[in-house]
């Protein structure tokens, strides 16, 4: 029973821990451009003004526009529930295991992409139409990234893939290092930020996320960020636990979860000033440019895995 | 008494044809009653196979029918008794649909309805005896009865040319098929001693004639379920026919074919070679792939849930190809979790597959339209039909916590334990394969958000739409049932499993062990450390999230009011229907992408005299172009040069007898 509490109450303190980190990154990208920017905090000032407006709904609008906000953000609340963040001791481990994980993202995807295309403005259906594009391509790539850890740790479960790594000796296994380039690709696509996407634009022909929820306000509006921005927390923490997996708790006790706890902290803190780095040192893609940057994922990820059958397995 | 059960369905959808015939001149009652049994002889025959399912029975009789020393052999046994319960549900659900569906064809007078249902009747019924033959020669009757009787239905509203066609098709590829499946039983047949399917599984064949069988009926079943490059047929057959016939054909004679080829091969032909699995499992990859791809570019509805068709057989094949291969390579345990992925896959896409097929046959009355582009809006004209439109959708896009989830779920678990594989060629075969099954799975996402945004979100795109209103109850309640059932087998994926336990067990000596592992509350394939997914939990876990942001979104103390106004759109003005996205615009980036995998031609017609510029784009397979087009040439060119040997000259046929007289005289003397 207290293994569920402390899930129900670490799965809380993600949900409220992801706006600190989109306007963490926000934050450190303004002072690399040299720009007086925001708070990190400003993201729950927004927020909360949000949840205060009325909402304005298009009159054209169907119950699926009105129910897709609930449905984004409650799954990607139940995906953050499942991912082992300071401990892999804990029971929501056996919801879910990493092909559910990518079935639950793909789930929020398509009702994002639904949404888009609801209120019949061209905006919505340009952004469902990359969207969908765009990730057709990156979900084939993130799936064989999870199947070649899969395999070397003989196991889809992501609390013991996690444990599983940070046990073993340190090597470089070939296939995990072409597995990690396609994540890190992958989920800097899947987040929707530069190179693929552009988080703070609005109104630019290049967009895609934004493109799809222009017609939400109000709560509506809160809920779609919130979850973009907890989606960009997920991968994150995904990203932080499998490459260096350090510091996760392999027990319930209290002394070792602290410790845990400030360490992802560290690793997600330092992970954003990465991602604030490579955002200003490039530009954004066409939109028939992203395929080959893809396609490049797709095959680091097929690399990946041929090196684990070919030169790793006994 | 579950086989006694399936001859009393078998005896039921007879008497409906029957039915069909004696009271021809009312047809209102006619169609009523016939529908009826039809629907009666689906409930018996899903508690036949439910019973012998869950009974694990094996039952078997000899009819006194059938020629002397050749007699009817039927037999029930878990293989059986699972596609017996699929087909008997989607029959009775497509005959709760029917009735109102055609009953506008009633007194039109130019489509004979009696003989609609009439070839129903007998189509369902060749359907049943397919599953319960336990010889050759019976399978072959009852299969060639399906073939024909669905020929009669595909060219049902033959007063349209492109029907006709597709008919002719339809029926020349199922003779094809046929004549593959004929040979392979000749095959099994030459090495026993006897027809029935008993002898012919001791038949001992040499890995040649093994082979030969084995591709015989690999292309002769593979022809029937419709995998690439056999598939040309299918979406030509499928959409042309009535709704709750193509929920049928689509959604369960795909499955009988699937049943034929485990029958064959698990059962019949024992001693699996891995080069069959691994060709199994390419053939399955590549139609999956090439299913989802050319069905992006439909925007026939019915078209595009057909080519979808071949994506789940090729999904379905995926997993039997695993199991061949595992199964070869004496990995029972790993092919038992194939092979159960691979017939709940039958299942699942049986279910959610009719269910988007009596969908878009419900759209399609009310719109009168085939081409999604003039559609846009339902979803306000028929939410019912739009809501379990709906779940389709969600089930064939393979999305937790519905039920297509879950077979690939398994598939992808089974294809992970390919690292026991200790042979380079398979080690690499597995991989690239699931890699196209998780292509497969995202475009499949696209395809949906397409046709569902399409067809049921954004404005009206025509007048019609606006007269649109939702469907008769007995439409409604097929689909509701369906959509119900979609998510019960879901959520409930243990139990599903454990009963479909016993084929593998029966078939490849050995179950999977984890089926019955925990918990019922969690699927966990090989053990709960590896993988594990609870299904019930997941759902409740959205529920439990779903309830509290709402409550918390909605505080009692403030206003919650929603303000209704025309769209925002960046503030441009008044929307129109011609401004939103269309389908073709919404798959464009898909096409360009993936512009290897079709031919694709492109015209743009620059304003001219007063019109507006036009736009032609056609998209075409390339199978239909380099493989059997080719072939239609050379037939006509053969058969234009024999066609010379008949002068019309009476002479010239007598000099024809006299020497053919001169040379058999020759020959015998």
């Amino acid at each position: 029973m207290t293994g569920w509490i402390f899930a129900l109450v670490q799965t809380l303190c993600v949900v409220l821990f992801a706006p600190f980190l989109a306007g963490w990154v926000k934050w450190v990208k303004c002072k690399l451009q040299n720009r007086q920017g925001p708070a990190p905090w400003q993201p729950y000032r927004d927020l909360l003004r949000l949840s205060r407006k009325q909402v304005v709904l298009a009159d054209v609008a169907s119950p699926i526009f009105r129910a897709a906000p609930y449905i984004v953000f409650g799954a990607t609340v139940v995906a953050a529930s499942v991912l082992p963040i300071v401990s892999t001791q804990l029971p929501t481990a056996a919801l879910a295991d990493v092909i559910v994980l990518v079935g639950i993202f793909a789930l929020t995807r398509f009702f994002l992409a639904l949404a888009g295309m609801d209120v019949g403005t061209s905006f919505g259906g340009m952004g469902s139409s990359r969207e969908v594009t765009l990730s057709s391509l990156a979900e084939p790539a993130l799936l064989m990234t999870f199947f070649t850890l899969a395999m070397n740790v003989s196991s889809t479960n992501l609390s013991s893939a996690v444990s599983h790594l940070a046990q073993a000796n340190f090597t470089l296994a070939p296939s995990l290092i072409f597995s990690f380039m396609a994540l890190l690709l992958v989920a800097v696509a899947e987040t929707g930020r530069i190179p693929i996407d552009n988080p703070a634009t609005h109104l630019e022909l290049t967009m895609i996320h934004e493109a799809m929820i222009l017609e939400y306000s109000g709560r509506h509006l809160l809920l779609m960020e919130w979850a973009s921005m907890l989606k960009l927390t997920l991968y994150s923490i995904l990203i932080v636990n499998l490459i260096v997996p350090w510091g996760v708790a392999m027990t319930m006790e209290p002394k070792d979860v602290a410790f845990a706890a400030i360490t992802v902290l560290g690793k997600l803190m330092a992970l954003g000033i990465l991602l604030a780095v490579s955002e200003t040192s490039q530009a954004k893609m066409r939109l028939f440019r992203a395929p080959q940057y893809l396609g490049m994922a797709f095959i680091l990820s097929l690399l990946g895995m041929m090196s684990h059958i070919i030169l790793e397995v006994r | 008494m579950s086989l006694t059960m399936a001859q009393l369905a078998v005896l039921l959808t007879l008497m409906s044809s029957v039915a069909a015939l004696v009271f021809a001149r009312q047809p209102r009652f006619m169609i009523s009653l016939s529908f009826f049994l039809l629907g009666l002889s689906g409930l018996v025959a899903v508690a036949a196979g439910g019973m012998a399912l869950l009974g694990n029975q094996v039952e078997q009789t000899i009819l006194p029918i059938g020629l002397p020393w050749l007699h009817v052999c039927l037999h029930i046994d878990a293989l059986a008794a699972f596609f017996l319960f699929i087909v008997g549900f989607v029959t009775f659900v497509a005959s709760c649909y029917g009735p109102s569906y055609i009953s506008r064809h009633a007194d039109d007078g130019v489509h004979a309805v009696g003989t609609l249902t009439f070839f129903t009747g007998l189509f369902v019924g060749g359907m049943y005896l397919v599953l319960l033959a336990a010889d050759a020669f019976s399978f072959m009757i009852a299969w060639e009865l399906m073939s024909v009787a669905s020929y009669f239905l595909v060219a049902y509203q033959h007063d349209r040319a492109e029907n006709r066609s597709a008919a002719f098709i339809y029926l020349l590829m199922a003779v094809v098929g046929g004549a593959f499946i004929l040979l392979s039983y000749g095959v099994l047949a030459g090495f026993s001693d006897g027809f029935s399917f008993a002898s012919m599984a001791k038949a001992n064949l040499t890995p040649a004639w093994a082979t030969i069988a084995f591709s015989l009926a690999f292309v002769g079943f593979g022809l029937k379920a419709g995998i690439v490059p056999l598939h040309v047929w299918l979406p030509q057959a499928h959409p042309v026919a009535p709704s709750h016939i193509s929920a049928l054909m689509s959604g369960v004679m795909l499955k009988v074919a699937v049943y034929g080829f485990i029958r064959f091969v698990f059962d019949l032909l024992g001693g699996i070679h891995w080069q069959w699995g691994v060709l199994v499992l390419l053939v399955g990859a590549i139609s999956a792939l090439m299913g989802v791809l050319y069905a992006l570019m439909q925007h026939d509805l019915k078209r595009l849930l057909a080519y979808h068709s071949v994506e789940n057989i090729g999904i379905i094949y995926i997993g039997l190809g695993l199991s061949m291969i595992f199964t070869a390579t004496n990995h029972k345990e790993v092919a038992a979790i194939a092979l159960v992925a691979a017939l709940y896959h039958c299942l699942n896409h049986a279910l959610f597959k009719s269910l988007l097929f009596l969908g878009a046959g419900a759209v399609l009355e009310q719109s009168g339209q085939h081409n999604m582009e003039h559609m846009g809006g339902l979803i306000k004209k028929m939410p019912v039909t739009a809501a379990c439109f709906l779940v389709g959708c969600v089930s064939i896009c393979a999305l937790p916590p519905f039920n297509g989830f879950v077979s690939e779920w398994l598939i992808y678990q089974a294809a992970l334990q390919g690292t026991v594989l200790k042979s380079g060629i398979l080690g690499t075969a597995l991989p690239i394969t699931s890699a196209m099954l998780a292509l497969t799975g995202a475009l499949a996402i696209a395809c949906f958000v397409k046709v569902y945004g399409v067809v049921f979100l954004g404005l009206p795109r025509t007048e019609k739409i606006h007269e649109a209103h939702e469907v008769p109850r007995g439409m409604q309640f097929s689909q509701i049932i369906l959509s119900i059932s979609c998510l019960v087998f879901g959520i409930f994926p243990t139990w599903t499993a454990n009963v479909l336990n016993v084929i593998p067990q029966k078939l490849l000596g050995t179950g999977f062990a984890g089926a019955n592992g925990d918990s019922w509350l969690w699927l966990t394939p090989i053990s709960k450390e590896t993988a594990s997914y609870g299904a019930l939990p997941v759902l409740i876990g959205l529920l439990i999230s779903w309830v509290v942001v709402y409550f918390f979104l909605h505080p009692p103390t403030r206003d919650n009011s929603i303000r209704i106004a025309p769209a925002w759109d960046c503030g441009f003005g008044p929307l129109n229907a011609r401004m939103q996205y269309t389908a073709t615009s919404f798959a464009m980036p898909i096409r360009r992408i993936f512009s290897f995998a079709w031919h694709v031609s492109e015209k743009v017609e620059p304003a001219h005299m007063g019109k507006g510029p036009h736009y032609f784009l056609h998209v075409s397979d390339w199978v239909w172009m380099y493989a059997y087009a080719p072939i239609g040439k050379i037939i006509h060119k053969v058969a234009e040069r024999t066609a010379r040997i008949q002068g019309g000259d009476l002479r010239i046929y007598l000099c024809y007898s006299f020497f053919t007289l001169l040379f058999l005289l020759w020959v015998i003397v």
